[in-house]
């Protein structure tokens, strides 16, 4: 055997110290994690394993520990007008208790994240970004908001927990004090757990309803052991790949870097260009869409894989950034860059692998049947509750 | 959980010969670093293989890896039940889990392979 491994690692040099442990740890060693590092952080790749943890995701619940997410307090004077040219969602209109998806992008049109904005105040908000690009999120983040603006770098001093699935409406009003029946998708409000004070959102990287919880170290061992009586299964990145891949979302790394403009990604509706943002004019330019981001069915049984070359008649005409045997479709997807003309709904591409793998052009989302969007009263309702 | 009736390669498969005939799959470790198989790419039934050769493919959500064969033969027989089913191979490596068998063998070359005893210690190093 000489296995060579495709779950998704980040594309930075290795970390000079050790990486280091989230609150949830001896958690997850007690439950069997299998650990991995990603980016700086130690954290479940696998529990009882990738399938089961992605199905009880789709089906029931499951709990990931996301603390290794970079997570930014932003607040003062100016962050508004700081905010509006930096990210490419609009600012100013977000309301309080609201949350918009944007990226921040270079002068070229580079993506240096992907992130979810938070209006926590008139002047202050939260911004969730990923985990192997924060040296490179503060040092711009600090360099382009003006000093009246304090950031709080809360990445390591509190915990992350998404909660998602069917069942997470259900296990959620029942741990939390006041829970917001009423909440709606992208929406979010500071809840209690056990007399403190949580931020829950109805956000995720999964396509299935549920939430992300930003709490401090020790409610998220609480809320973690608590969700878990109630049956939330606990899931590792193997799983977190899988589902997001299924749902056609970017991951930084893969789909989005600094090196490739982002008006070839398909986010058009998280780029507001009727405002200036850095990365505008480069995303306005036709010359840098060289490329669609397109899904791809595979109508074999290997999975393409991320570097793999895309052809058409011998010719090159793009690249896989993500790939993987799809659990809820059972058979292999992928995501790709693509040259327009092969783009089409539809379309033939031989993927390059060990052996030619054929796939097929699909519209994203790839799995259909997700339920992010639904209204928690499907799955939860006040009295329920006891 | 190692098995003591089978031998081993440094390259994680196990081997068993009963009347001529050699079984082959992977051991516990190796199907427990894959994770959850998702394709089994077997040999052809037929096909000439050699020692240290690699014969297969398996696949998980996460990785793909060659398999080889430990010594050589001729493929008789492929678990028909992995092509529904990969994940046999996850829950019974030791049994219902096997991957191809060999005939026209030498028990001869099972002497390069390690035994029990050596394969656990090279896993627990």
């Amino acid at each position: 055997m000489n296995p060579t491994s495709a779950t998704p690692t980040t594309p930075l040099a290795p970390p000079a110290t050790p990486p280091r442990a989230t609150c949830l740890h001896d958690l997850h060693v007690a439950a069997g994690a299998r650990l991995m590092p990603y980016a700086d952080v130690l954290l479940p790749l696998q529990f009882q394993g990738i399938l089961a943890e992605h199905a009880a995701t789709r089906s029931s619940a499951a709990l990931f520990d996301t603390c290794h997410m970079g997570r930014y307090r932003l607040a003062g004077e100016g962050v508004v007008d700081a905010l509006e040219r930096l990210v490419t969602c609009p600012v100013a209109s977000l309301p309080e208790g609201r949350c918009r998806y944007g990226l921040m992008l270079n002068a070229d049109g580079g993506v240096i994240d992907d992130l979810v904005l938070y209006r926590t105040g008139a002047t202050a908000f939260l911004l969730v970004a990923n985990a192997g690009t924060r040296a490179q999120d503060i040092g711009w983040l600090r360099s382009h908001l003006p000093e009246s603006v304090r950031i709080v770098d809360d990445t390591e001093t509190t915990a992350k927990i998404d909660l998602q699935g069917p069942a997470a409406p259900r296990i959620a009003a029942a741990l939390v004090e006041d829970f917001p029946f009423d909440l709606r998708y992208f929406a979010f409000r500071t809840v209690r757990f056990e007399g403190e004070a949580v931020l829950l959102s109805r956000t995720g990287y999964t396509g299935e309803v549920g939430f992300e919880l930003y709490l401090p170290h020790d409610a998220a061992r609480r809320f973690w052991r608590g969700a878990m009586a109630l049956g939330a299964v606990p899931a590792g990145l193997g799983a977190r790949d899988t589902l997001r891949l299924e749902m056609g979302m970017p991951l930084h790394g893969h789909e989005l870097g600094p090196g490739r403009c982002a008006s070839q990604s398909g986010l058009d509706r998280a780029i507001d260009t009727a405002k200036d943002f850095i990365g505008r004019a480069a995303v306005l330019d036709p010359a840098r869409r060289t490329h669609t981001l397109v899904g791809l069915i595979g109508t074999g049984r290997s999975a393409a894989r991320a570097g793999d070359r895309i052809r058409v008649g011998g010719e090159e005409v793009g690249v896989v950034t993500s790939g993987s045997f799809s659990p809820s479709l059972g058979v292999p997807i992928a995501l790709a860059y693509v040259a327009p003309a092969h783009a089409a709904v539809g379309a033939s591409l031989a993927v390059e692998h060990r052996t030619p793998l054929a796939m097929t052009v699909h519209a994203l989302p790839l799995y259909t049947q997700g339920t992010a969007r639904r209204p928690l009263d499907e799955f939860t309702t006040r009295k329920e509750q006891p | 959980m190692t098995p003591d009736d089978r031998k081993y390669t440094p390259t994680d498969e196990w081997i068993q010969i009963k009347d001529g005939i050699a079984t082959v799959g992977i051991t516990e470790l190796a199907q427990e670093h894959l994770g959850d198989l998702t394709f089994v790419e077997l040999p052809r039934v037929g096909a000439a293989v050699k020692a240290g050769q690699a014969c297969m493919v398996v696949e998980s959500v996460k990785a793909a890896s060659d398999v080889y064969a430990p010594i050589s033969g001729t493929v008789l027989e492929v678990n028909a039940a992995l092509g529904d089913d990969p994940g046999l191979v996850n829950r019974d490596p030791y049994g219902d889990g096997w991957l191809y068998r060999l005939g026209d063998v030498d028990a001869a070359e099972l002497s390069a392979l390690l035994d029990a005893e050596t394969y656990r210690q090279r896993a627990e190093g």
